[in-house]
């Protein structure tokens, strides 16, 4: 009961912080509101127990994204563009993709039921040997480093290759404009 | 150099030690609670990047210099992936910890899981690092009083 009236509460908030994002002109309001937006679905996801997301939810989402959206304000205009075309065209594509998803949700298993895929096939018998295998109280820990670690490898080189990509865009450009300081000079 | 409030330039003293402690705390208590890697690495980086906000780029730069960034983020995947060559090179599989202790292999896989979050914390930390000084280090379109 409580868990009900919390998710709808939350969820609630949620679709008005996306609303009122919708509505703002000024961008630093509508960074600080999508910052907002993952803080509230950090605690969704903390209503669901999925600690481990919701921590990265709040440290990434909340946090660095913020950060750099704003620091990216910083370097354009704190205003938005005025828009030139109408929004009828984006307005039913957005319709129609989000009946799309609706529509996929249909087949899938209900909120909580343990029948489904996820619960039935690989997760119980990691739940299982956990404690014979590695030993932590975190079975996340214990599926992301030692079970999945391959995964895991790979990730941290996305994250990596994400890193020297935007270091690679951004430092380059910078050199060149002193080059062409230098030239003027 | 912009020189914030006082009450805020106290206040970041005081939490840029507190989250470097707790993001330490993510780091190495990740077999026992939620967090790990990934969200240590981004929590330390938060400690810098509140540092270079309020008391500027040219002090940050100091504390954790450009070129140190860039070395640290391909550190710590390659801590990662040595930890899968040295487990080969002890004759087990890729990334199999039970290598690190072939008697107890549980405190094998303790290690193993220690060494490889730290080489994710150690990428994390410094990709955020880097990418909030490409952001940062580029001339401002507008200025403060726009805001």
């Amino acid at each position: 009961m409580i868990d009900a009236v919390t998710n709808i509460i939350l969820l609630s908030m949620l679709v008005l912080t996306a609303l009122a994002i919708v509505r703002m002109e000024r961008l630093f309001a509508v960074v600080i509101l999508s910052s907002v937006f993952s803080l509230l679905s950090a605690l969704l996801f903390v209503a669901l127990d999925a600690v481990d997301v919701a921590f990265t939810e709040a440290a990434v989402g909340a946090g660095i994204s913020t950060v750099l959206m704003l620091s990216t304000i910083a370097l354009t205009k704190p205003v938005e563009k005025r828009a030139r075309h109408t929004a009828l065209v984006p307005f039913i594509v957005v319709c129609v993709t989000g009946a799309a998803l609706v529509y996929g949700t249909l087949d899938m298993p209900a909120f909580g039921d343990p029948n489904a895929p996820a619960q039935i096939h690989v997760g119980p018998k990691y739940l299982a040997r956990t404690p014979d295998d590695i030993d932590v109280p975190n079975v996340v820990t214990a599926i992301l480093g030692s079970y999945r670690g391959f995964d895991t490898l790979g990730e941290v080189a996305v994250v990596f290759t994400a890193g020297i990509g935007v270091l690679l865009l951004l430092s380059g450009l910078r050199r060149r404009r002193e080059d062409e300081e230098e030239d003027l000079r | 150099m912009i020189l914030h409030h006082l009450i805020l330039r106290v206040v970041t003293k005081i939490f840029v030690g507190t989250i470097i402690l707790f993001a330490l705390y993510v780091q190495f208590h990740g077999d026992f609670s939620p967090g790990g890697g990934f969200q240590a690495g981004v929590i330390m980086a938060v400690a810098f990047i509140i540092y270079g906000i309020v008391f500027g780029q040219v002090a940050v730069k100091k504390v954790f210099p450009e070129w140190v960034v860039h070395k640290v983020l391909s550190l710590g995947i390659l801590i990662y992936a040595g930890t899968g060559i040295a487990t080969m090179y002890l004759g087990y599989d890729f990334l199999d910890y039970d290598a690190f202790s072939p008697v107890n292999p549980t405190q094998g896989q303790h290690w193993g899981l220690l060494v490889i979050e730290f080489g994710v914390g150690v990428t994390v930390t410094g990709v955020m690092v880097a990418i909030y000084y490409a952001f940062a280090g580029r001339p401002p379109a507008i200025s403060d009083e726009d805001w």
